[in-house]
């Protein structure tokens, strides 16, 4: 499982850079996504995968035995997902209205414009 | 002991952020409530600063969660010290946005969103957890986005592309060290990282993720190379948003990179080289890339801030006692100079209608005072003794001499002769060059000269406050070097910093 999950993580960042790299504004967003679940998996990667040991204390017990999921690791990506929807909303309605104003999404011909 | 001073600066901008949100749409309610909430965050800015100078390093552990379970704030020397010019800077631009800005991006929210990115900046100093130091981060970038684009214009909307994508980027990068980070030590604060990273077997793994919290930290504070997003962006929001971008954003990369760089990971001989050639090329491309830009002052004064973030990463590359206090003397210098020089921006387009160096002149026959006023922080920016630029600069390069690093000297100089160049050229297009008058400009734009006394006083005003901190930074050197000098052994030895935040009771 690990290996299957840190293999995907390799392949959203790889992905993400990918797109990052075009030209076009839209796929510079996608990338910038598909990097951040990258990161949130990774989080959730290195937190230990384990199934089915949520690190509850049972009633008759006042400590946790044995091995138990790390809740750390999930609070983290839940803080990390709500914050990167609010950026890639904030940036997605930029590039809308770059669009608009602009009338293009080719950030060669965005750049060349702006030198002027 | 519970220290709530620690926590009061942060409370103090989000309450004010909240109100003003509730103002929305009352101008003048908005200016007040911002007002009054910038002298309120230097009073408390002050109180926290002696706090932290009676009580040496404070800390605050957020519902009572002892350290390292919950979230720990810790406030030391060189935080209180940052909380406090930041609060000078954040009046200073407060009170200059209240005539400067226009009356559209008011109402869309623009003090509401200065208080926000003030209350990130104070997040980000104040905290002792490096995933709280993520989150204030974001508050920080997303404030930011909004007052870079603020009033759509469409330079702006340009601008605003490269600054979006390079933060979201660096954003990333710094969760992905993160990540690895809790992945190696299983702990998130930076007190217990400290401890458990040193001790740490594999120095491979470590290493590597010092390297990407250098590039994490390296995109917000704008080294070469990945500062171009800087120079295409600054120039392009109002004065005042100008002001406190270019005297904060990139700085709280430099508190960043002091920290982690200081308290997590020691720079060996290797991150050192690292950081002593990123400072060297900062330096060259910096100066370079100012000097290549012909008219423009907004942009040119944004490619100096470039070149001038290469002397504290120089200093901190050094990493010895007396390079490091050329870094935080240099940092605690940059934040009123660099805030003031964008004020002073503001100033003369408000004057003349227009920031290009071709079309100026003539400010010293007709604004003699002003002029004057202009002159001490340029020259302070430029390092002539006795003003503040000039000390830090002494100590970086009786530093670089005494590590026998002669090529980083070298670097050091072409940056401090390209700045003494570019602004004596702007001193003799602005102030000296005979004037043609003012230049053609929007229909509601009011000329500083038409303006009322009490509108033109509130525009002087904070650059007045700034230059008089500039003048106290300067003739009080020998006082500030004493603060650095405590600052930097705070910096160096740890272990007073890792009692404070683990073994509270220890100490007391």
């Amino acid at each position: 499982m690990e290996l299957i999950i840190a293999l995907l993580v390799g392949f959203l960042y790889a992905s993400g850079i990918y797109l990052i790299l075009r030209r076009s504004l839209v796929k510079l967003i996608l990338g910038l996504i598909l990097l951040g679940n990258g990161a949130n998996l990774l989080i959730f990667l290195v937190g230990r995968l384990n199934s089915e040991q949520p690190p509850i204390i049972p009633d008759a017990a006042s400590t946790l035995t044995g091995a138990y999921a790390d809740p750390i690791p999930q609070a983290l990506i839940l803080t990390a997902i709500v914050i990167s929807f609010g950026l890639q909303s904030f940036a997605i309605v930029t590039i809308k209205k770059v669009y608009k104003e602009v009338g293009t999404d080719d950030l060669d011909i965005i750049d060349r414009r702006e030198q002027e | 002991m519970v220290h709530y001073e620690l926590i009061l600066p942060i409370l103090l901008h989000l309450l004010t952020g909240i109100l003003l949100i509730a103002a929305w749409g009352r101008l003048n309610v908005q200016r007040i409530i911002s007002a009054l909430s910038g002298i309120v965050s230097v009073a408390l800015a002050v109180v926290l600063y002696s706090s932290v100078t009676d009580n040496g390093i404070i800390t605050l552990q957020s519902g009572n969660w002892p350290a390292p379970f919950g979230i720990t704030f810790v406030g030391d020397k060189l935080s209180a010290l940052l909380v406090l010019l930041t609060s000078f800077s954040g009046l200073a631009v407060i009170i200059f946005s209240l005539v400067s800005v226009n009356k559209k991006r008011m109402r869309f929210g623009y003090f509401a969103m200065i208080h926000f990115l003030l209350l990130g900046l104070n997040g980000a100093f104040l905290t002792g957890d490096i995933f709280n130091l993520y989150v204030w981060f974001e508050v920080i970038i997303i404030s930011s986005f909004v007052l870079l684009t603020i009033g759509g214009e469409k330079k702006q909307l340009e601008g605003a592309i490269n600054y979006v994508t390079m933060n979201l980027l660096s954003s990333v990068i710094f969760l992905t060290a993160i990540a690895i980070l809790y992945g190696l030590a299983g702990t998130l604060n930076m007190a217990d990282l400290s401890e458990k990273i040193a001790s740490h077997p594999n120095k491979g793994l470590v290493q590597t993720t010092a390297i990407l919290f250098f590039v994490a930290f390296g995109i917000k504070s704008a080294v070469f190379p990945l500062y171009f997003w800087l120079p295409s962006a600054y120039h392009t929001p109002p004065s005042a948003v100008g002001a406190i971008f270019g005297g904060l954003l990139t700085k709280v990369g430099i508190y960043a990179f002091l920290r982690v760089f200081s308290l997590i990971f020691i720079p060996d001989p290797f991150l050192s080289q690292i950081l002593i050639v990123v400072a060297c090329l900062t330096l060259l491309t910096g100066a370079l890339g100012a000097l290549a830009q012909q008219n423009n002052f907004r942009k040119i004064i944004s490619y100096l801030i470039v070149c001038h973030i290469g002397f504290m990463i120089a200093g901190l590359g050094m990493y010895t006692e007396w390079a490091l206090i050329g870094a935080v003397f240099y940092l605690i210098h940059d934040i009123v100079v660099k805030t003031n020089i964008f004020l002073i921006s503001g100033l003369i387009y408000k004057i003349k209608g227009t920031v290009n160096l071709k079309k100026l002149g003539g400010l010293y026959n007709s604004h003699p005072k002003l002029s004057f006023l202009m002159a001490i922080t340029i020259f302070s920016l430029v390092g002539v003794p006795p003003l503040s630029g000039f000390w830090p600069k002494l100590y970086l390069f009786e530093a670089s001499f005494s590590t026998m690093d002669y090529a980083l000297t070298a670097f050091l100089l072409i940056g401090s002769f390209v700045t003494l160049y570019i602004m004596a050229r702007a001193w003799i297009e602005i102030f000296w060059k005979e004037g043609d008058g003012r230049q053609e400009v929007a229909k509601h734009f009011v000329f500083f000269d038409n303006m009322r006394p009490l509108k033109k006083w509130v525009l002087v005003s904070p650059v007045v406050f700034l230059t008089i901190v500039t003048l106290y930074i300067g003739l009080n050197a020998e006082h500030l070097i004493q603060v650095s000098q405590q600052i930097v052994q705070e910096l160096l030895d740890t272990r007073p910093y890792i009692d404070a935040v683990l073994n509270p009771n220890i100490q007391n």
